[in-house]
């Protein structure tokens, strides 16, 4: 009988020589330089650091929602860079789940309207769509709250709406950026023990950009940011 | 594709400047719809009761009955034409008629109104003519009889009145109606007092009523090659139409450009609604981007909420514009230098003419607002 080596699993994202720079006017202002990184599949991973550090832009470059200067960003085996606008918004539907710090839910919409939107971009019938809905409500704690809007909802519980729209498509990838950044510690406690249901019983990825240590230190691994470099 | 429900909701959250911008985009089509609906009616009013069996003849070359002259002789020689029908005694339906205009007072001014010398078989050749009261004028008598639309138009116009013209006093001794026609905006006397009274030995124009109305192609030709007179004729539904194109194509080029212009402002009261629709709800946008809504899912999404914008102006005017179809009004026909009284006169295509214009105008309201708002930075839109 002969022992192989079991192969690693590819990393869910590798960011390679990964650069940053904004230009304003004729000034250019670096803000990431030369990230290395690798993020296994199944990680909760947190980002740190000062205000105009990077974390959001890191974030933003892992989401697809930006593209490096220079070097290459690889998620879920795709080299973002080959993909264009219209190709990376289908990639991000397909792949990456969002919760932002101020929820971004549309406040005409129901929570259960809200969490369906992402659904609405697969093929899924009305049905199917709904199954989905009612499954990421009940993830969250707030099957009793399908029909209300977002103004008559808390703040956590909004966040929570937030989570439930991030995981209704089953992503890859789930990014937060400060997720509990406008809540109160008893409301971010329930959304920090959310992800830790979704990391250790769902073993979604998770990446997430916070300034509360608190927070941080649900995440598997903390990642400090300096001023662009990856301590 | 971005709900439709979401473009409705957000338009229902902002109920103020959007009921305002469907008002404004509304009264644009009101005047849009109510200017079609005007012309239409003009048509109506001097096309309708126009019978194709029925030729009009007047002089070659006159484009109205008001400048034409027809000589009695030659009303003799059109009554032996073999087309012509028969009345129930066998006379020949044709009838020599006289046009005039007189000035009947009204408050302090007068107003231009045709009076009609007729004979019987004016009466017998045009059925959608009716009395609704009192009985048809006597031959050889002063005696008239009103169109409904000049009753009370005048302080004498009513049935047992008395009209003073020509140094004459012409009682009214009924009131007919003709199918809302142009008819209804005369007065019918005998033929022979009118012309004694105005100093017309002849006619203006001849009435002639044909077996069929088949027959009409060749009595036209027969009436233009016969060398004893220098007539023309045409159908009757013919001639009055050539009378109503100039007034109504007036109406309509004016309220057309009248409705433009008013549209340019509509438009950018819909383009500035869109806009502050977007502005206050970037956020949102970015978000929809963010999870994957493609650029162009943003614009149909922008275009389709000011689509529904338009349509609820133009359902709004076109609504607005159905209850003028009750309401009637009086004008000169510079053709026929009479005042005819018609009413707005809705059609099927009028009505759907006006929800499109409405919805084109919030199409082009909503076009840049849609571009700027899929042209939006996601970052940007998500950190606004």
């Amino acid at each position: 009988m002969s022992l192989e080596a079991v192969p690693a699993p590819p990393p869910m994202v590798r960011l390679e020589g990964v650069s940053k720079t904004y230009r304003r006017g004729t000034v250019e202002v670096p803000v990431l330089e030369a990230v290395d990184l690798a993020i296994d599949p199944g990680a909760f991973v947190a980002f740190m650091g000062p205000s105009g550090s990077g974390k959001s832009t890191l974030l933003n470059l892992i989401s697809g929602l930006d593209q490096p200067t220079t070097g290459i960003v690889e998620v879920a085996g795709r080299n973002l860079a080959e993909l264009n606008d219209r190709e990376l918004s289908d990639w991000r539907a397909a792949h990456v789940g969002f919760v932002f710090q101020l929820y971004n839910l549309i406040p005409v919409l129901t929570a259960a309207e809200n969490v369906e939107l992402p659904l609405l971009l697969t093929p899924l019938s009305r049905a199917e769509r709904r199954k989905h809905v009612a499954a990421a409500l009940d993830v969250v704690g707030l099957s009793h709250r399908v029909g209300h809007r977002p103004p008559q909802m808390s703040g956590g519980e909004q966040q929570r709406v937030a989570i439930a729209r991030a995981i209704v498509t089953d992503p890859d990838l789930i990014i937060a950026d400060e997720p509990t950044g406008d809540l109160d510690r008893k409301a971010a406690e329930a959304v920090l023990d959310l992800f830790g249901v979704l990391h250790h019983d769902l073993h979604k990825t998770l990446v997430m950009v916070t300034h509360d240590p608190h927070a941080a230190e649900r995440a598997e691994r903390v990642h400090h940011l300096e001023k662009g470099v990856l301590q | 594709m971005v709900p439709l429900f979401y473009n409705a909701r957000s338009l229902w959250a902002r109920r103020l400047s959007t009921g305002l911008t469907v008002l404004g985009l509304g009264l644009v089509v009101f005047v849009f719809s109510a200017v079609l609906m005007l012309a239409n009616g003009i048509e109506s009013a001097l096309a309708a009761g126009g019978d194709p069996a029925n030729a009009v003849i007047l002089r070659k070359g006159a484009t109205s009955e008001l400048v034409s002259g027809v000589e009695r002789d030659a009303v003799r020689i059109l009554a032996t034409d073999p087309a012509v029908a028969s009345g129930q005694q066998g006379e020949p339906l044709v009838a020599g008629e006289l046009v005039v205009l007189v000035a009947l007072p009204r408050g302090e001014q007068a107003m231009n109104t045709t009076a009609r010398g007729v004979e019987p078989e004016s009466f017998t050749a045009r059925p959608e003519v009716r009395l609704i009261s009192g009985r048809r004028p006597r031959p050889g008598t002063n005696e008239v009889a009103l169109g409904r639309a000049l009753v009370g138009s005048s302080p004498d116009a009513t049935l047992g009145g008395e009209l003073r013209f020509a140094q004459q006093r012409w009682p009214v001794v009924g009131v007919f109606e003709a199918g809302a026609g142009a008819f209804e905006s005369e007065l019918w006397a005998d033929a022979t007092r009118l012309g004694g009274a105005f100093n017309r030995p002849g006619y203006s124009s001849a009435l002639v009523r044909l077996r069929s109305a088949e027959d009409m192609a060749a009595f036209e030709k027969r009436v233009e090659a016969d060398p004893r007179f220098t007539l023309e004729a045409k159908p009757e539904p013919t001639y009055w139409a050539e009378q109503a194109s100039g007034l109504a194509t007036f109406i309509r080029v004016l309220g057309l450009f009248v409705s433009f212009v008013f549209s340019l402002g509509a438009v950018l009261g819909a383009m500035i609604t869109m806009y502050a629709q977007v502005a206050t709800r970037i956020a949102e946008l970015g978000m929809l981007r963010a999870v994957g809504f493609r650029r162009r899912s943003v614009l149909a999404s922008v275009v389709a909420e000011s689509l529904m914008l338009g349509a609820a102006g133009g359902l709004l005017g076109a609504l607005g514009a159905l209850t003028t179809r009750w309401l009637h009004v009086r004008t000169l026909n510079f053709q026929t230098f009479s005042e005819v009284s018609f009413g707005f006169t809705p059609t099927p295509g009028i009505l759907l003419g006006a929800l499109l214009f409405g919805t084109m105008m919030g199409l082009i309201g909503g076009l840049l607002p849609a571009l700027r708002a899929a042209r939006l930075s996601i970052l940007d839109a998500l950190r606004a």
